[in-house]
């Protein structure tokens, strides 16, 4: 189907998964507190089904968007291949995320209704910040998603560490979006306007006269996105958020907030900006190898499983940044395909230390997990898996993942990159493998409680991220042919030459605009 | 360009230096005879009552937040009543699907008994 934007129509089919989600996220809203009144707190079962159900609808659309082809117009939102593969790793993400909380609301006696729209909603924020090709959709997509976040870090009121932790966030997220309108503010002075698809020439233009906003802009906008994909120097937060957040929002947040983070940083840097790559590539070089080693060696001495895994997954964004750096095509499709595989081992992985944890997320520390593999084979073997995917072990998917950075670091030169990618990979197999130790080669001690039998949806989808991590691990051949047409559409859609545009133009572009003129742009140093 | 900015900056140095001005005169000449009643905190002639200090109801937060929501959805009315005509029925179909979803957050704040004051 060809849209152009003459129909208003077209506007919603574009925004299809988002609607269908948001409206969801409304009906549950109003659905939920209309049926059981201010007296009582328990939702019904239908609740957290249908939510999980609307997800699926979601994908759904998200599939349909497949058949949409945009041919004129420079759109606020995309709606090419790599909208369609993020969106469904954000979808399964949230799929995912709510089994493994199904368990962990009803343990604790939370405010199901308002969790499930609250994640609803921050969907919604990740995939519109997929989508987004105008720096000001980024910012709001971002912020939708943020705050969502920031009450679900806080969700579990009466525990302190959780107001604790979403508070920090909240704090810190708030200067870091004010970065990032700064310097959004900055690139637009610098180039007339805010929409990707236009700025590329102007971007061209502002390097070649060596435009300070430029270089101010892309520097402001690295420290807001550095925040939300914790790359080091903008990292303090993660540990402390992570560790206090209720673990299965932690297991979520983690994978979709940090995906969508990563997808709107491919869009914006490694397409939009490449003109002014001088401005960025050594600068984000300085922050992948700090956040490939930091982390590493900080996890190194953790005692507490949790926060061990928070400080692994910063590590992770920095391999992640390894693509993003190498700004090829081959990276871009390399950090899409890690970026799913990550999804599927981070929410495993927390879900089962929060099983462990138990009631009131108390029992994290490394001893709780002795004896783990005997006393609850399955899920100690799910576990393996997913400490095995994490540090990049052969049958995995965080293996192939690994070796496609490495292949899209080395094809575009940064051998520095790859190497320090491997060293810490080295280091980082200490501290997943300890786990692993702990689980098979320690007794448990008799006085220890057993975690439970967890509940069904918990099993179902430990089951499908385990299974999911073996198949990218062995036949990854249909995810990396995925995630390759979905990195390649974003440099060969056709963009808008206007540079005598003026800025009266910038943003929203409605029918009667300036046809587009097929001319791809140049697609980075090496393809 | 920078011409346009010296009058902003008059303004700026003109605020500063009389208020440095006013508050330096006043510690230079005046005199430094603290008493209690001149220390006490004006309540508009009348003799102070009680503690400043009180700790205020959590109530007044969530009419606070309500506000701002409904006050911000005002905001973005106000352009589109201007723009009305050029927008047309989609401009009005989008502006009520707004202002629905808007009114479920209302629905649901007072359903949750966020409008209670008591």
């Amino acid at each position: 189907m060809e849209i152009d934007f003459v129909s208003k129509f077209d506007y919603l089919l574009i925004l299809l998964p988002e609607v269908v989600l948001s409206a969801a996220a409304l009906v549950l809203l109003l659905g939920d507190v209309f049926q059981r009144g201010q007296e009582s707190s328990q939702s019904a079962d239908w609740v957290g089904l249908t939510a999980a159900g609307s997800v699926l609808a979601a994908a759904a659309a998200n599939g349909f968007l497949l058949t949409l082809e945009v041919t004129s117009g420079a759109p606020m939102i995309a709606a090419d291949a790599f909208r369609v593969t993020a969106n469904f790793i954000f979808l399964g993400a949230t799929f995912f995320g709510l089994l493994f909380s199904f368990d962990w609301l009803e343990r604790e006696g939370l405010d199901k209704g308002e969790f499930y729209v609250l994640v609803l909603l921050a969907t919604v924020g990740m995939m519109v910040l997929g989508a987004a090709r105008d720096l000001i959709v980024v910012f709001l997509s971002l912020e939708l998603m943020s705050i969502a976040v920031y009450v679900l870090t806080a969700f579990q009121r009466s525990d302190p560490r959780s107001s604790e932790a979403g508070l920090k966030y909240f704090l810190i997220g708030a200067f870091a979006s004010a970065f990032l309108l700064f310097g959004i503010a900055f690139l637009y002075g610098a180039t007339g306007t805010t929409n990707l698809a236009r700025v590329v020439p102007r971007v061209a233009e502002a390097a070649a006269d060596g435009n300070v906003l430029l270089y101010l802009g892309t520097g402001l906008l690295l420290v807001g996105f550095g925040f939300k994909i914790s790359a080091v120097p903008f990292h303090m937060w993660t540990p402390d958020a992570y560790e206090g957040a209720p673990t299965p929002v932690t297991g979520y947040m983690a994978a979709g907030v940090k995906a969508a983070a990563f997808a709107a940083l491919l869009r914006v840097l490694t397409v939009e900006l490449m003109p002014a790559a001088d401005a960025w590539q050594v600068a984000l070089w300085w922050v992948a190898v700090l956040t490939m080693v930091l982390p590493n060696l900080v996890a190194l001495a953790q005692d507490d499983v949790k926060r061990m895994l928070a400080y692994s997954s910063v590590a992770h964004a920095g391999y992640l940044l390894v693509g993003v750096v190498s700004a090829n095509a081959l990276g871009r499709s390399a950090a899409l395909f890690y970026l799913a595989v990550y999804t599927l081992m981070t929410l495993g992985s927390f879900a089962v230390v929060y099983h462990v944890a138990g009631k009131g997320d108390r029992r994290r520390h490394l001893s709780d997990f002795a004896g783990l593999g005997w006393r609850r084979p399955l899920l100690g073997v799910a576990m393996v898996i997913f400490l095995l995917s994490l540090a990049g072990f052969p049958p995995t998917g965080g293996f192939v993942g690994k070796l496609y950075l490495l292949r899209a670091a080395v094809d575009a030169g940064q051998v520095g990159l790859a190497v320090t990618l491997v060293l810490t990979s080295l280091v980082a197999y200490y501290y997943y493998l300890r786990v692993v130790w702990k689980m098979y080669f320690e007794e448990a001690p008799e006085e220890a409680p057993s975690p439970g039998r967890p509940g069904p949806s918990f099993r179902f989808s430990a089951a499908v991220c385990a299974a999911g991590i073996l198949l990218l691990g062995l036949l990854p051949g249909t995810g990396i042919d995925a995630a390759d047409r979905a990195g390649r559409s974003l440099t060969d859609r056709p963009t808008v030459e206007s540079p005598a545009a003026g800025a009266t133009t910038a943003g929203l572009d409605g029918p009667g605009a300036t046809p587009a003129s097929p001319s791809s742009e140049s697609d980075g140093p090496s393809d | 360009m920078t011409e346009s900015y010296l009058g902003i900056v008059i303004l700026g140095v003109i605020g500063v230096a009389n208020a440095a001005f006013l508050l330096g005169i006043s510690h230079l000449l005046g005199t430094d005879r603290p008493t209690p009643a001149k220390a006490a905190p004006y309540e508009s002639g009348i003799t102070p009552l009680g503690d400043t200090r009180s700790r205020f109801s959590v109530k007044f937060y969530i009419v606070a937040m309500l506000f701002i929501v409904f006050d911000i959805e005002t905001i973005f009315f106000l352009p589109w009543a201007v723009a009305y005509r050029e927008l047309g029925l989609f401009g009005f179909v989008e502006m009520l699907v707004f202002l629905l979803i808007l009114a479920a957050g209302l629905a649901y704040a007072w359903r949750k008994g966020a409008l209670e004051w008591d």
